[in-house]
């Protein structure tokens, strides 16, 4: 059998720690070989007891020099992510690794917005990272339903406390008002006028309002979400029109250029 | 350990077969392990033009399966057979089944003659599982007389052996079978996903935009073994079994019942590496079982 694999994606992950960090929203690391994995924006599909598909969810942030762990933040919304919310430090995960694109991180400008909305954030944090190192500026904006929804605002914050002299500016919107602007991202742009690009991660219409605003004067990356079969490019569950023709959000994506999208 | 087997003549190392649009055109699968392992596989539902399928979300979880209702997403034959299946051949050195799907008899027909004169192609696998967009969009698959009608089509533009892809939704599988054996069908490979449905509680809608799909995985292993099991009696030709095959020893139920060979479905999407891993087991569960050749337990089940 060993003979005839050529890449195991299929890798056994064990349990770090495993805490509530916003209302329903937990932030969970891992460790074990992670070296398929190779961008901010890719994701992992995790196998969970009982359940017959897999749960992807995306890489927040991921051991870059040893290979050897990641983390990922995931609301419960369904019987899934809710038994994966009781999990304990210690419990293993059987998990396919490095999926998809992922953000490119060396056709960004040298002034990157970056947006997350809600579950759209954790992708983010590691792009972010990504983009200090390489000595880019960075403008994180992020947008939650409400206080009790958000989370990491001070990790970003502290991103650019950690490395020195990187440039990290972080803005906050809830629709509720009660954190931040009241409304949505796109109500927190004013002023950024050296923006180069931006790159997103969030729901739809999210994406859409961000597309919007910028109106093709700036463009980016954008990472979409759909209900996956299988998460590797096999079953076609989750196509996407682009410009370019049709393409798969589990393995062509789920980045794409802001440019080939129809919205 | 002899666990090969034959279809019309095609001799396959074992009896495993990756279902249609559950491994693409081998592509994806091809840079997990070597593909040359399986018996064969089948590709992606082809159609006369390319695409796009029905809208997102078209996947729902079930307990013990899916649904999908993918709807035949594929480039479409020309595509197919100028990009595909060229870059196919470079990873797969075996026969392939072209599985080819059709809104009317015409593009059945056209589909089959195009893909006949491919040499990579050892069979081909005609899924009647489609609405006939001429006859009220009711399935081919559903009715004896129009699923003789694209058997004989179908048999009238190739040379190759013809398997006639059966829908489970029906309600006496037996009468369709023998109608596409009487149509000249050299095969029978059942079954197809069966109908269903999911509902979101919490948005009170169907999970599903088209709201109904194919019904797969697991959960389905019984309806199909008994479906093969009935065919097997009605029939002479050989039968390719699927419906929810994931282990060593559903492939050799399945055979037991009256498959010549097994498909493996959605097994394939929860387990990329599930085929290698189960042609791995079968000489082990032969042994197991003392089953010299595994060809011999080739309907055991009956009589």
């Amino acid at each position: 059998m060993e003979n005839i694999i050529k890449k195991q994606l299929d890798q056994e992950l064990t349990i770090n720690h495993n805490i509530e960090i916003a209302d329903g929203v937990y932030e969970m690391s891992l460790t074990g070989d992670t070296s398929l994995v190779t961008a901010p924006g890719q994701f992992i599909n995790i196998k969970l007891p009982g359940f017959y598909l897999r749960r992807p969810i995306s890489i927040c942030e991921y051991d870059m020099k040893d290979h050897n762990g990641l983390v990922i933040i995931y609301k419960v919304v369904g019987q899934g992510t809710d038994l994966m919310s009781g999990m304990q430090a210690g419990d293993k995960l059987w998990c396919l690794m490095g999926l998809g694109n992922g953000f490119d991180v060396e056709t960004t400008g040298d002034h990157v917005l970056l947006v997350g909305g809600g579950v759209g954030t954790p992708p983010m944090y590691g792009l972010a990272k990504e983009l200090l190192m390489k000595q880019k500026k960075v403008t994180v904006v992020l947008g939650f339903a409400s206080k009790k929804d958000a989370f990491y605002i001070e990790k970003f914050e502290e991103l650019g406390k950690n490395m020195n002299g990187s440039d990290i500016e972080v803005r906050v919107a809830t629709v509720d008002g009660s954190l931040g602007t009241k409304g949505f991202v796109t109500d927190c742009l004013e002023g950024l006028d050296t923006v180069t690009d931006y790159c997103a991660c969030g729901p739809i219409p999210m994406l859409k309002a961000l597309y919007g605003y910028y109106d093709g004067k700036i463009t980016g990356q954008l990472s979409f979400e759909e209900r996956m079969g299988c998460g590797f490019g096999a079953c076609v569950g989750c196509s996407i029109a682009t410009k370019s023709g049709n393409k798969k959000v589990c393995k062509d994506g789920p980045v794409f250029l802001s440019s080939d999208i129809e919205m | 350990m002899d666990i090969s087997t034959e279809l019309s003549g095609l001799k396959l190392d074992n009896p495993i077969i990756p279902a249609s649009g559950t491994f693409g055109f081998g592509e994806e699968f091809a840079k997990l392990y070597d593909i040359n392992i399986l018996g064969s596989f089948s590709f992606k539902g082809t159609t006369r033009e390319a695409r796009f399928g029905n809208p997102t979300p078209r996947i729902a979880e079930c307990r013990e399966g899916m649904i999908n209702s993918v709807g035949l997403a594929n480039p479409g034959i020309d595509v197919v057979i100028s990009d595909e299946l060229p870059k196919l051949k470079k990873v797969f050195k075996k026969p392939v089944i072209a599985n080819i799907s059709g809104f009317s008899i015409d593009e059945y027909k056209y589909c089959c003659e195009r893909i006949d004169k491919e040499e990579q192609v050892g069979i081909i696998e005609v899924n009647i599982s489609c609405p006939n967009v001429h006859a009220g969009g009711m399935a081919f698959g559903t009715n004896p007389d129009s699923a003789a009608e694209v058997t004989e089509a179908v048999k009238s533009v190739t040379s190759k052996p013809v398997f006639m892809k059966l829908s489970p939704n029906v309600t006496d599988i037996k009468e369709i079978a023998i109608a596409c054996e009487s149509a000249g069908a050299d095969g029978i490979s059942l079954i197809n996903t069966l109908l269903g449905m999911r509902i979101d509680i919490k948005r009170g809608r169907p999970v599903i935009a088209n709201k109904m799909g194919g019904f797969s995985g697991p959960a389905i292993f019984p309806v199909a073994l008994r479906m093969v099991y009935q065919v097997y009696e009605a029939v002479n030709i050989p039968i390719i079994g699927m419906g929810g095959v994931s282990t060593a020893e559903d492939v050799v139920e399945m055979m037991m019942a009256g498959a010549s060979a097994v498909q493996i479905g959605a097994a394939n999407l929860t387990d990329p590496y599930i085929c290698p891993k189960i042609i791995e087991r079968l000489p082990e569960l032969c042994k197991e079982l003392k089953i010299e050749r595994l060809s011999d337990v080739i309907g055991r089940a009956h009589g």
